[in-house]
Formats: structure tokens, C-alpha cells, sequence
């Protein structure tokens, strides 16, 4: 789904168990924590009180969960088949998690070399990485990061700090780089 | 006359008509990429649209909110892949259009279906407007809580078959509202004793993490498509005739996305459903229909083109967004401390109706855009999804760093995006959290607020509107009930059967 879900699909796939139950676990943990994370004061009217939603949203955490799991139960139609479904779903989570990294070192980079270069580098070792490797695919990688940066930075102005590595060039082309690039 | 005239002086201006043409021509061609999506483009162009003046800020959102389901029916009838999720039941009579040679009729009437339902809402917001102004008045704290507690309860009712998560999503939404200072006593909650915490968690990394990341996780993870769909030759202006022949089911089409936009929560999917079903039942020719039907082309287009302005009402009116596009948009206006709600009709209302006709040039401009445009956007629909992922990916990085240029917020949104993908893997509601986190918030002061003048819980909907929307939470929720017996005994009388 790529706009809004669509509020009439309900055909989960394998491994929607394991996330609730893992999901639902998390809602224990936060339930568990509630008095300790958050302030209950003896004056004040109990819809005031800091405690109030925090309880309401875990305590519907936890009974949608259970609830969720409890109808799960009564219609299971589970087979061995589906629990190796379930394993192969979670190991496509996992291979999201090489893309985070990905992101995240990018995001560190921006302000070490710059926008600029840590954007085409992304942009284009990431092309690679999905198997795109012909001269052409590669240039259009790498326009698509300085199109990116050209539009975002240059045109648009968002604030986007320049890379410590541009302090080393000449002062003129410093504050072009600091400001555009 | 002299409120149209100060309207207009609004939308008069060089950037505000860049905005229009930007977001308009943007929005076609984003609907047009299957895989992306509106609500990912305005999720990472979001805070760029901060440093602009409201109103050009929100009408390049609100070009891309309302044009791209224009885009997403080009792939829909010539691919069979809708563009946006809000395309999919244009597949079903587009598609066999498209294979019996008639992609152009096909096309054509789409776009004068969207045209017609786009304008048409625009027209009954107009219309509806006085009315609108007198009655959001009478919404004070007690009103706009209950009026937000149905938008929680109708968003997770309307997840047929996944209620309960999409109670445990709205109820996870909520809390993460709740993270950070909160503005009572000025404590903390669930910061975990970590300073990064303290000042809560941002919707829009939460948006963009949900939305425009996890969606590039998608499109990463799995197997790359390229699509190729043939020219369209000679014009497409047939349509918008051929559409007079049909103009009852293009009204009633419309209207059901101006009533299903207007409450929150429902949107372009029950327009849609309900549009089509009714087109069915009242077709002379019902059983064209998932073969090729016109009439059912039309239902599709013009019911979820007339949601988005319908969408804008309780946004507008009450400051209660009705879905996660409009939850977007509200944060434009907390930014530029313009605050949607009843003071904005009192106060404001030229400004109201210059985002009304900022929808209605935009349809104008959409159309004929589309009509010289066609296959130049078929060229959009070739890129292969792998490099979409990249571009998504990248694009998602200006989104959340350009807010305050915090490593923690691109981290917090990067978990946002795993949570996401994995929702988007098994088909598990995301709307329902946006909601949550935006319509939380607005209970939580709306609840204090009101408490404070109330002595028994009766005192509480003692007001006429108050009452009102009381009842209807009570019917909503007794309607759904009576629903899930029927379907049960329904079920249960089934298997006696066998």
C-alpha cells in the first residue's frame, strides 16, 4: 500500500502472529513500567492527570492484542508449513535492516564529507549494490543525487549543514560549497 | 462577491501559482509511478514546504494530495497496476478496456470521471461553506473530543477483518503522543530517563519513517519490476462527452466521496466501494462490470477524486484531520501557528476559499496537463521499482534531517521504517497510528479542557452537538456489533448447511 491501507484487505500473510505477540509483549513491558514512567498527583481530576492516556493507549494496546491473539486462536488453521512461512517472513524483515544501516551511515556522512558528495556516493554505491552496473544506470545514479541536491539544498534551501570537509577549501569556493552544496 | 475577491488576491501571486503548478503537475506524475505514492511525497516534502507561507506551502501539498489519483489510473487501466492504492478498483474495468483496444476510451473517461468528481466537491465545499461557518462555532472542547474519539473509532472500524489490530495500531499512535513533557505538570513520561525523549517523538519522523522509508524498504527488499505499457494515439478529450451519458452515476459517485471524505477515518475506500456497488446494482448492464464497464470506470474516478477536498472539512473546520494525508497537512498549519478549527471559518474564511479554488484551478490544471501529456508518463512507469527504492531512500533523508538536522530523528525514523515495512508486509494497518499520535493529542487538552466544566459525566454532552455526535458513537459502534451477529449467524448457518 503505498498511499493510505486499504481498510478492506484482511489477508494477512504469514508471520502477523509472531509480530502481535512480539507487539503485545512490548505493550506488557510499557503497561509494566506506566507507574514508574509516569506521574499519578493525589489533587487533580483523574482525566487530568498526567497518568491518564498514557494509560488508556497501553491498556488498549494490550486488550487489542489479546484480543487479536484470542481470535486468532479460536479460528487457527495452523500448519507446519506456515511456521517455516513465518521464519522466511522474518528473515525478509531482517534483510530490511542491511538498508537501515545503509541509511544511517549516509546520514552520518552528510556532515563529515557534505551533502553533495555523501548523497552521490549513496546514491550511486547503493546502485551497485542493487545490481545496477552499466554506465548508463551509473550516471543516472549519480545525476539523480546532484538533481536531488540541486533541487533540496540549491534551489529550495533546506537546511542542511555543509561537510566539515569543505573548512579545506579556498574561502570563496567554502562558502559556495557551505551554502549550496 | 468581495470574499471571492480576496481569495483570489491570495492565490494571485508568483509562488503561490508556482506551488499550484508544481504540485499539480508533481502529483500526476507521482500517482502515475506505482509504488510511490502521494502520501510519500508529501511526507518527505513536508518540511521543506515549512519555510513557505501557509498558503503556498499547503497548496503544493494539496496539488499532490489531489492529482496524483489522476497519475495512478494511467497504470491501473494500462498495466493493470494502480498507481496509488486508491486506483485499485479502476484496474478491474480499465484493464479489460485496455485488452479489448479501447485504453484511449478508457483513459479519456477516467480522466473526465476525476474531473468531474474534483470539481464537484470543490463546488459543495463552496456551497457548504456558510453553513460550515455557523455550524463550527458551536464545536467547543467537549464537541471537537467526541467528534475526534468517532474519527479513532471510525478509522478502526473501518478495518474490516482487522479491527483489533487496528484498535492495538490507534492505541499505539496515542501513546506515542504521549512521550516526552507533558504539559500538565511538566513531567515526563515514558522517557526512560533519556534526555533524546524529552521533547517527545516528531509526527512527521514518525510519518516519514511509516510511509516514505518503510516504502523504500519495500521497494529494496523485493524483486525488481519494469513495466512497459503501449502509446496511447490520438486524443482524449472523447471522454468527457461520453461522460454526459453517464451523469447520474458520476453524481452519485461524487456525492458519495464528498459525505464518506467529509466524516473522518472512512475516505477514498468506502467512497469508493459504496460507489461502485451502487453503480452495479443501478447499471442496466451489470454484468459488464470487472469486464470492461464505463460505468464503473466512472464510479471509481470520480468518487475518490471528490474525497480530497471533502477530506478538508473537518481539517478545516474543526482542526480534526480524517486521514494520515490530511494529519500531514495539519502539521503545515501548526508550524505557521495558523490553528484550523472554528476560528479559522470566523476569522479567516477568505483564506479557507482560496484553498478551495487553489483545488479547483488545480483540477483545471491537472486535466490539461493529462490531455498533452499521456505518453510522456507512460516513460515514468519503465523505471524499475529497485531504483525507485534509491530514490525514495535519498529523498527520505531531506525529509527528516532538513527538521532539525538530528541524527536521533533520521535513527528514530529509519525504526519508524522497519516497523513500517514490516506493516506494509502483512498487510497490517499504518493509518490507524498516524491518527492515533494526531487525534490523541487533540483528546488529551480537548478532555482536560471540557472536564474542568462539567460536574456529573451527564453534563458532558448536555449541549445539542455534543449529544449528537454521543449518539452517533453509540450507533456507530452498535451498527458494528449488530454487523459482526448477523455475520456470524450468517457464518454458522452457512457450515449447518454443509
Amino acid at each position: 500500500m503505498n498511499t493510505h491501507d486499504n481498510p478492506n484487505q484482511s489477508n494477512a500473510r504469514p508471520g502477523d502472529t509472531f509480530f502481535i505477540i512480539v507487539l503485545l509483549l512490548l505493550a506488557v513491558c510499557l503497561l509494566s513500567q506506566l507507574g514508574a514512567e509516569t506521574k499519578f498527583s493525589a489533587r487533580g481530576k483523574l482525566f487530568a492527570q498526567p497518568r491518564f492516556w498514557p494509560a488508556v493507549s497501553v491498556i488498549g494496546m494490550v486488550f487489542f492484542g489479546l484480543a487479536h491473539l484470542a481470535l486468532v486462536f479460536f479460528n487457527r488453521t495452523k500448519t507446519t508449513t506456515q511456521s517455516h512461512s513465518t521464519l522466511s517472513e522474518v528473515l525478509t524483515w531482517a534483510r530490511a535492516l542491511e538498508y537501515l544501516l545503509w541509511f544511517l551511515i549516509y546520514v552520518q556522512s552528510v556532515p563529515v564529507i557534505g551533502y553533495l558528495p555523501a548523497t552521490v556516493l549513496f546514491t550511486l554505491l547503493l546502485a551497485v549494490r542493487q545490481g545496477y552496473r552499466s554506465k548508463r544506470q551509473l550516471l543516472t545514479a549519480a545525476a539523480t543525487g546532484i538533481g536531488i541536491v540541486l533541487i533540496f539544498k540549491t534551489g529550495l534551501s533546506v537546511k542542511i549543514p555543509g561537510g566539515a570537509i569543505y573548512e579545506y577549501l579556498p574561502q570563496t569556493l567554502r562558502n559556495i560549497a557551505i551554502i549550496y552544496f | 462577491m468581495e470574499l471571492l475577491t480576496d481569495s483570489l488576491a491570495i492565490l494571485a501571486r508568483w509562488d503561490v501559482v508556482a506551488a499550484l503548478l508544481v504540485g499539480s503537475v508533481g502529483g500526476v506524475i507521482i500517482g502515475a509511478i506505482p509504488g510511490v505514492g502521494a502520501a510519500v511525497a508529501i511526507a518527505i516534502l513536508l518540511p521543506a514546504t515549512f519555510s513557505l507561507d501557509p498558503i503556498v506551502g499547503l497548496t503544493a501539498l494539496l496539488g499532490i494530495y489531489g492529482s496524483s489519483m489522476y497519475g495512478g489510473a494511467i497504470p491501473a487501466i494500462l498495466i493493470n497496476t494502480p498507481g496509488t492504492a486508491v486506483n485499485a478498483l479502476t484496474t478491474y474495468e480499465g484493464t479489460p478496456m485496455t485488452q479489448r483496444g479501447e485504453a484511449r476510451r478508457a483513459l479519456s473517461l477516467a480522466y473526465s470521471a476525476s474531473f468531474f468528481g474534483g470539481v464537484f466537491s470543490v463546488l459543495c465545499l463552496i456551497l457548504l461553506s456558510p453553513v460550515l461557518a455557523k455550524i463550527a462555532p458551536m464545536f467547543g472542547s467537549r464537541e471537537i473530543f467526541l467528534a475526534s474519539l468517532l474519527g479513532v473509532i471510525l478509522v478502526v472500524l473501518a478495518h474490516r477483518g482487522q479491527i483489533m489490530i487496528a484498535g492495538m495500531m490507534a492505541c499505539f499512535g496515542i501513546w506515542l503522543n504521549t512521550i516526552g513533557l507533558e504539559p500538565i505538570q511538566y513531567s515526563q513520561r515514558y522517557t526512560f530517563g533519556q534526555s533524546w525523549l524529552a521533547g517527545g517523538i516528531d509526527l512527521i519522523v514518525v510519518v516519514l519513517g511509516l510511509f516514505a522509508i518503510s516504502q523504500a524498504f519495500v521497494l529494496l527488499v523485493e524483486p525488481d519490476k519494469r513495466s512497459k505499457a503501449e502509446a496511447i494515439s490520438g486524443g482524449l478529450l472523447a471522454g468527457f462527452k461520453e461522460l454526459a451519458m453517464y451523469k447520474r452515476v458520476a453524481t452519485a459517485s461524487s456525492s458519495f466521496g464528498v459525505v464518506m471524505g467529509m466524516i473522518p477515518g472512512v475516505g477514498e475506500f468506502t467512497a469508493q466501494f459504496l460507489s461502485y456497488t451502487y453503480a452495479q446494482k443501478s447499471s442496466k448492464t451489470p454484468e459488464q462490470f470487472g469486464d470492461g464497464s464505463p460505468e464503473g470506470l466512472i464510479a471509481s474516478e470520480a468518487a475518490n477524486n471528490a474525497v480530497p477536498a471533502a477530506a478538508m472539512i473537518p481539517l478545516l473546520a474543526l482542526g480534526i484531520p480524517g486521514e494520515a494525508l490530511t494529519a500531514m497537512m495539519l502539521s503545515v498549519f501548526y508550524v505557521h501557528n495558523v490553528v484550523p478549527g472554528p476560528g479559522l471559518f470566523q476569522n479567516q474564511m477568505d483564506f479557507v476559499v482560496a484553498l478551495y479554488l487553489a483545488l479547483l484551478i488545480l483540477n483545471i490544471l491537472v486535466v490539461i496537463f493529462l490531455l498533452f501529456s499521456t505518453n510522456l508518463l507512460l516513460k515514468v512507469i519503465e523505471i524499475p521499482t529497485r531504483f525507485l527504492g534509491i530514490v525514495v531512500l535519498t529523498l527520505s533523508f531531506v525529509g527528516v534531517y532538513s527538521l532539525r538536522n538530528s541524527p536521533v530523528d533520521c535513527a528514530i525514523a529509519a525504526a519508524f521504517g522497519i516497523f513500517g515495512f514490516i506493516l506494509k508486509r502483512l498487510n497490517l494497518p499504518i493509518v490507524p497510528i498516524i491518527l492515533g499520535m494526531v487525534l490523541g493529542g487533540i483528546m488529551e487538552a480537548k478532555l482536560r479542557t471540557s472536564m474542568m466544566r462539567v460536574k456529573t459525566p451527564l453534563d458532558f454532552i448536555d449541549r445539542p452537538i455534543a449529544f449528537i455526535l454521543f449518539l452517533i458513537i453509540l450507533a456507530v459502534i452498535a451498527s458494528h456489533v449488530y454487523g459482526m451477529v448477523q455475520q456470524r449467524k450468517n457464518t454458522g448457518a452457512t457450515s449447518n448447511d454443509r
